[in-house]
């Protein structure tokens, strides 16, 4: 996989190099796909679950900003959007399936996990992980009903594509499901659920590939395809299926990538992706059609590339398990899938690079230069190389075994060869042919049938429709929402604030069975007693008061009790500030005081009714709150730290102080930045005023 | 004590959120102001609570001599009440700005900074 991305990937730079060149943007283009590269091979290394999530979430992000690439395109806009929130979503479901797996199978390692299989599947965590993980990964790797994404996100320019939605990054859903395999496979949900969603995704995507008209759309449903039929092997999940999977996985990351790179060759060159108005473009194109002719053989599944040796394996997969009515049923799936690729492939290779040009076809512009040439033509030698010496110990040995024993969780031995002898997978391979031919041979005169019965349903029945109908659901409920929360009054904000949290935490509180009780009371002393009245008369003096001068003063009451309070419990530094700091207030108070709106009662009885009971609960819930954490003894260990270091590192013998001055010494500087920043704005907003004020009688005195 | 300090802190939030749902202006700093003491006793008493022994290391000691009062919350309380006052003046000639501009103290009324 690793091979995959890394060898790919640089094709693809020298292939962008020539796609986009002179567009002043390439170099936010390199940026991109840099960052999706290095989020893909973390996804592939990591041994984290979390760490995985967090890469995997970060190719979904760079694939939103790489189809988005063209923003000034609607379409470019919504594909992005749509690719970002169906692999989104998925990613959400992800995470909780993995903190459920993490949690069954007590390890967030993968290399742990792999040996826990019996404690997590029998763990009764064990389905919601399951729907959660596959939901995650078939919204990534397109699977039916998610399948829509995929070919809207063929809105990227070609390289992304090639890339991202064709080799590696729909590749990571199928991935995770391979890497997971050890731990969640062998079950009947895990054979149920990845046999049924993948054996529908092949089929469709085969079945929109063949008719579609551009290029790229063509090889977006086959890409559909080709990740159903890894995903159905994967929920096989015998030797040989995975066997068949992770060849599959090379061939078609091989032949899409060399597919897509000529189709955005061609694109360059004609201007067009229309196989309509291609033809004749061997001539022109000499390399192109040689690697586009090469990778397309290997989809359709032609001897001797590596495509088929897959179809091989895939047919041996399916012919395998032990009941007759799945082998027919699998089989049939393979066959009817493989058979729409053979015809995508006639599709894409024969008319365009071989058809008799005429007034409506498009010639292009000028030969592909070589950087746009050489990434197509590389792979489909790969492909052809790769088939040819199969049963090199390279090919077999080194690239596919480790990664099979990987997947299949013990150790296997792999033979890969062209020749098998006249078994059932040779006949069933030279039906497919057959049958794909017929299909690409009728395929003009069906396409128009096709099509209408398509634009019939598409919009009423098809996931995306429903997709669009959900998105739409939710901004209304956005609308909904937002207009009776943020009304614009700022009371109700507020009340809406206080509400949720008393309501949360209240709940919480009345469930804990944590003690109330605080783990020390001190026995309060007369003076303490009557501290307490003070502030308990002073808060009743603010609430009532009906002069602005009673609430300031009852204001000041209270700051200077909470000083006695500093005073009383050995805090002399925080009783000085409490001093001078309520002081000042309270002058700033007065100064302004009669500056300043008189108090009028303007709430109606029973808003003010509602006010007092929100208040009320409010101060209930704070009172619970703290004698609930004062029942927990604090954590000392800060405190200790200070104390045993504020002499012996920083000299001082006031340990408050050292702490602020020297321990968090940055914070305080901090501090005094705000604060002069807030003296900055009162003494604006004072000057302003001053000013307007002048320049108002100035123009009265020149108007008089 | 605990039990005591636990109903002031709670009293002083339920001051402070009556006054702030006040459509005047001014209640509502004046609410701004008690929920910053609310929340300053709130942390004070989260250390526990030691009579008369402030957290000073005696001349010639290296570690002050147990029990004192936690230094910590007073180191954060410390920082607070001051932000609290730079907030409170801020808010208190921000209002008075407002008022003249506007001529009203009811939020409500305050939908538009023309006058």
């Amino acid at each position: 996989m690793v091979l995959i991305i890394s060898g790919i990937g640089t094709l693809i730079f020298i292939y962008a190099g020539g796609y986009l060149q002179g567009d002043p943007r390439i170099g936010r283009f390199y940026v991109m796909i840099l960052i999706f590269m290095a989020a893909m091979l973390g996804v592939v290394l990591a041994d984290s679950l979390l760490l995985l999530f967090v890469f995997w979430e970060l190719t979904s992000i760079s694939s939103f900003l790489l189809i988005g690439f063209n923003h000034e395109s609607e379409q470019s806009r919504r594909s992005a959007q749509q690719a970002l929130l169906v692999t989104g979503s998925g990613g959400l479901a992800l995470l909780a399936g993995l903190i459920l797996l993490a949690t069954a199978g007590g390890s967030w390692q993968i290399s742990v996990l792999l040996h826990q299989q019996t404690a997590v599947t029998t763990s009764p965590l064990y389905l919601p992980a399951l729907i959660l993980i596959l939901l995650g990964a078939f919204t990534k790797s397109a699977q039916f009903p998610f399948h829509f994404w995929l070919p809207n996100a063929m809105a990227a320019p070609t390289p992304v594509s090639a890339y991202l939605h064709s080799a590696t990054m729909v590749k990571a859903g199928v991935y995770l499901l391979a890497r997971l395999h050890p731990v969640l496979g062998g079950t009947g949900e895990w054979f149920y659920g990845l046999v049924i969603v993948g054996g529908i995704t092949a089929v469709l995507g085969g079945y929109l590939s063949w008719w579609q008209t551009d290029l790229k759309r063509i090889m977006a449903y086959s890409t559909v395809s080709a990740l159903g039929v890894l995903v159905l092997l994967l929920g096989i999940g015998t030797k040989i299926a995975v066997e068949a999977a992770m060849l599959f996985l090379l061939v078609h990351s091989l032949y899409k990538g060399g597919l897509f790179m000529a189709a955005g060759a061609i694109d360059h060159e004609t201007g067009t992706r229309n196989v309509r108005r291609l033809a004749g473009l061997a001539r022109q194109m000499p390399f192109v059609f040689v690697g586009i002719t090469l990778a397309s053989l290997s989809m359709a599944g032609i001897p001797p590339l590596l495509g088929f040796i897959g179809k091989e394996l895939i047919y041996e997969a399916t012919l395998e398990p032990e009941t007759a009515v799945w082998q027919l049923l699998l089989t049939a799936l393979a066959l009817l899938t493989n058979i729409f690729l053979v015809a995508a492939s006639g599709v894409i290779v024969i008319k365009p690079f071989l058809g008799q040009p005429n007034e409506d076809t498009v010639q292009p512009h000028h030969p592909a230069g070589l950087s746009l040439w050489l990434g197509p033509l590389l792979l489909g030698l790969l492909s052809l190389g790769l088939g040819l010496f199969s049963n090199s110990t390279l090919v077999a040995k080194w690239l596919l075994q480790p990664a099979a024993t990987a997947v299949y969780g013990h150790d296997l031995v792999l033979k890969l060869g062209l020749w098998h002898g006249l078994t059932p997978m040779l006949l069933l391979s030279g039906v497919t042919i057959a049958a794909g031919a017929g299909v690409w041979w009728l395929h003009e005169r069906w396409r128009q049938g096709v099509m209408a019965v398509d634009a019939a349903l598409a919009p009423r029945l098809g996931p995306e429709a429903l997709y669009d109908r959900g998105f739409d659901g939710l901004l209304r409920l956005a609308d909904w929402l937002t207009v009776r929360v943020q009304d614009g009054f700022l009371r109700h904000y507020l009340l809406w604030i206080v509400g949720t949290t008393v309501v949360l935490v209240g709940t919480a509180l009345l469930r804990g069975k944590t003690a109330v009780m605080p783990s020390q009371d001190l026995i309060p002393g007369p003076n303490e007693i009557l501290l307490t009245l003070v502030i308990l008369g002073a808060a009743w003096m603010v609430v009532q008061a009906d002069s602005r001068l009673a609430a300031v003063a009852g204001l000041g009451v209270i700051g200077y009790s909470m000083a006695l309070i500093f005073i009383l419990y050995g805090a002399p530094d925080l009783a000085m500030t409490q001093f001078s700091v309520e002081t000042l207030t309270v002058i700033l108070f007065v100064l302004v005081l009669y500056k300043l709106p008189t108090f009028e009662t303007k709430d109606s009885t029973p808003t003010r009714l509602r006010n007092v009971v929100v208040s009320l609960l409010v101060g209930a819930m704070m009172t619970g709150l703290v004698l609930a954490a004062n029942a927990i003894p604090a954590s000392t260990h800060v405190t200790d730290f200070y104390s045993e270091n504020s002499y012996v590192l920083a000299k001082g013998h006031n340990i408050v102080n050292v702490i602020l001055v020297d321990f968090r010494g940055l914070d305080t500087m901090v501090e005094i930045t705000v604060l002069s920043v807030a003296a900055v704005g009162v003494y604006a907003l004072i000057h302003t005023r001053k000013q307007q004020q002048e320049t108002a009688v100035e123009e009265r005195r020149s108007e008089s | 004590m605990e039990i005591l300090l636990a109903i002031i802190i709670g009293v002083l939030y339920a001051a402070a959120i009556y006054m702030m749902m006040s459509r005047s202006i001014v209640k509502l700093i004046i609410g701004l102001a008690l929920l910053g003491h609310a929340s300053n006793l709130l942390i004070f008493n989260m250390g526990p609570l030691v009579r008369g022994r402030p957290p000073l290391i005696h001349e010639g000691a290296e570690v002050p001599i147990p029990p004192f009062a936690d230094p910590l919350p007073q180191a954060l309380i410390l920082t607070a009440i001051v932000i609290g006052l730079g907030a409170i003046a801020f808010a208190i000639v921000l209002v008075r700005s407002v008022y003249q501009q506007v001529g009203t103290d009811d939020i409500d009324e305050l939908r538009t900074t023309e006058r």
